[in-house]
């Protein structure tokens, strides 16, 4: 995993004490609360309903045992023993005191962490498949380019007033697990006809007011040309993105005003401007950074199938969190452990300083140092070996983390929502906890099989609603919340926008109108390997109407 | 009908200005506006607090009493003034001392 060198500690240590002399100030009132609000913005703290909210980067979604560590800490002594991860791979803090950062914002430094460029309308945390590394699908690991990302884009002075915010994901696989098609700039790295590196770009993805998939620019871009062409984009952006409404800002409406031909041809001259200049990438350099995401050393560890194929006889649990949330490596004989952070009635992505020491500690003991944020608010052991899988099992069992719904319909992805966010229009976590619990039973959520539903507080989407199977909108509505459903949208590597199937639901008919949803689906699927979002594209969205709304819609 | 409500600057925490004329941690006890007047002092009063830097995100809020107590009409509001619905151990509505002091 990388690690910071000289320059990179000394320049978040100049960060921390830059912001702490300002938070000092502030609150001695030398500055007012107009110099501020964008001064701790740009440094991850936001203000929201009950406290201060404070926004960790977790580059690409990669971390260690000691700096999960080290959240589990800032969690018990500065917050209120919990934090959430997020569906941009990263972690909130909802309680701190704006006394209490400058201190926190220190300990995170000491494990080379930070909140720089969280928020902001600059290019924020690079994420990227959270198997990466790992997967067994995998072409090559996309986090030496996201951290190249990283480094050219953190404090880039001509990219930190962008008309708006502007996110890049990278994935390495076939299978996108890193949503890439609704990114500002969705990177799919793969190997041309001979065997040399590059990506795929796609340009102009997003969800919010206005979703779009994004749009396909290039086929093949040689790695060496990442930071030119990005540099492109990303300036063809800065110069005609609209800064005259904030809605009509980020970079998918400029590709959908100006059309993606005539902005292809604009970032392909930049490009030409630029592609031979201080900006292409040498080769020692991309391979001195990839050294840094070498896979650990994966001895052999052949017992594994024997020990997993006898635990699995003696424990039904074990055998149906295998099948739902372990996954193929690329070495036969380890795994890919995904750790839910979805048990059945509690909070989507929430997890106390306990879990976070419990995953630490297996980490160091069983994963070789290595843990991911996924964007689908779990944890990942990316490096498991087979043979110490029921170890881990038992461990994430004791800590109440091993409930094996990966993919599944309690596996939901949700916002803070009203709860917590200043933004919101409704709760989605309440909405979240009861559907889950309606649909509590594993032998029925895995008769239903991969089914992803998403909730977002308000239209701003950071609960992807827009790309679940079943997608649910907050709304507000005479001073009511209202849930809205989409059905059919997707974020993988046939990426759709989910559509609107008809008026919104109350809050205590928001789950029923999802079983009815789901009961649909049930009843017209071909056969159980259909799944929701197959039979969805098959069928389209009549029958769902129907049943949702047909009786009452003929009453009428 | 209106109260006055902000977060207070140096801890973020939710606060309400109340009839003994302190920012406090509840919101029973705020000081209600019923008339032009009275709303334009309560105005002043969060302006001048905001510039005072004591706190920020200031806001006159709509509120009605229910059995003499003050209710926020909007959701947001009554969910600020206990916290978040899905942990009664967070918020207010977990010192419960302070969402009853006057
Ligand atoms: S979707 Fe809306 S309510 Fe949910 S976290 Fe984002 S801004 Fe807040």
């Amino acid at each position: 995993m990388y690690r910071y060198d000289e320059f990179d500690r000394s320049f978040v240590n100049a960060r921390v004490a830059q912001f702490s002399d300002q938070v000092e100030r502030r609150l001695a009132g030398e500055i007012t609360e107009d110099q501020f609000k964008p001064l701790r913005l740009m440094n991850g703290v936001y203000l929201q309903l009950h406290a201060y909210m404070l926004r960790i980067a977790v580059p690409y979604g990669t971390l260690n045992g000691r700096q999960m560590r080290k959240l589990a800490h800032v969690a018990r002594t500065y917050d209120k023993g919990y934090g959430h991860f997020t569906t941009r791979q990263n972690i909130q803090f909802n309680w701190p005191a704006l006394s209490d950062i400058p201190a926190i914002l220190e300990e995170l430094a000491s494990v080379e962490m930070h909140a720089i460029q969280t928020s902001g309308n600059c290019i924020r945390n690079v994420t990227a498949d959270h198997f990466a590394g790992a997967a067994a699908d995998e072409v090559a690991d996309p986090r030496p380019y996201a951290e190249i990302l990283r480094q050219w884009s953190s404090v880039h002075p001509e990219f930190s007033y962008l008309p708006r915010k502007f996110k890049i994901a990278v994935t390495g696989a076939g299978r996108d697990r890193a949503a890439i098609q609704v990114h500002d700039i969705g990177l799919h790295l793969k190997k041309d006809a001979d065997g040399r590196l590059g990506f795929a770009v796609y340009v102009g993805g997003g969800q919010g007011r206005t979703p779009m998939i994004a749009k396909k620019i290039r086929d093949f871009l040689p790695e060496e040309d990442l930071l030119s062409y990005t540099t492109a984009i990303v300036r063809v952006y800065n110069l005609h993105g609209r800064r005259d409404n904030k809605f009509k800002a980020r970079i998918k409406i400029l590709v959908h005003e100006t059309g993606t031909e005539e902005l292809t041809k604009q970032i392909e001259a930049e490009f030409a401007a630029l592609r031979d200049g201080e900006l292409k990438l040498p080769d020692k350099d991309i391979r001195a950074i990839e050294t840094y995401f070498a896979p650990p050393p994966l001895t052999p560890r052949p017992e594994g199938d024997d020990a997993v194929r006898l635990a699995r006889l003696d424990s039904k649990d074990f055998a149906d969190w295998l099948g739902q949330n372990v996954t193929t490596h690329k070495h036969a004989d380890y795994a890919a452990v995904t750790i839910s952070l979805k048990a059945i009635g509690e909070a989507p992505g929430d997890a106390t300083d306990q879990q976070m020491e419990a995953v630490a500690a297996l980490a160091e003991q069983y994963g070789f140092d290595e843990i991911r944020v996924s964007h689908e608010q779990n944890l990942v052991l990316p490096h498991v070996a087979r043979a110490d899988l029921k170890a881990v099992y038992d461990r994430l069992v004791e800590t109440g983390l091993a409930t094996a719904n990966s993919n599944l319909i309690s596996d939901i992805i949700a916002c803070p929502g009203l709860d917590y966010c200043a933004l919101a229009n409704a709760r989605s976590i309440p909405v979240a906890q009861e559907i889950s619990r309606r649909f509590a039973s594993l032998e029925r959520q895995r008769e239903i099989g991969e089914l992803k539903l998403k909730i977002s507080g308000c239209i701003n989407a950071c609960g992807h609603h827009h790309v679940g199977h079943i997608g649910i909108l907050g709304v507000e509505k005479k001073g009511s919340e209202l849930y809205q459903i989409t059905l059919g949208g997707s974020g993988d590597e046939t990426s759709s926008i989910g559509e609107i199937v008809g008026r919104g639901f109350a809050p205590d008919a928001i789950t029923d109108a999802v079983e009815t949803v789901v009961e649909t689906y049930l009843g017209l699927r071909n056969d159980p390997s259909e799944r929701f979002i197959d039979a969805y594209r098959r069928v389209g969205p009549a029958p769902f109407k129907e049943a949702l709304y047909g009786r009452e819609a003929r009453a009428a | 009908m209106k109260i006055l409500t902000a977060n207070r600057l140096h801890d973020g925490e939710a606060v309400w200005f109340g009839t003994n004329g302190h920012w406090n941690e509840a919101l029973a006890g705020a000081a209600i506006a019923v008339d032009d007047e009275t709303v334009t002092a309560l105005k002043r009063i969060g302006a001048e607090a905001f510039e005072n830097n004591q706190v920020v995100d200031v806001e006159l809020i709509d509120v009605e009493l229910a059995d003499g107590q003050i209710l926020p009409k909007r959701l947001r509001e009554r969910i600020r003034a206990a916290g978040p619905t899905n942990r009664n151990d967070l918020g207010k509505q977990a010192r419960p001392a302070i969402s009853r002091a006057a």
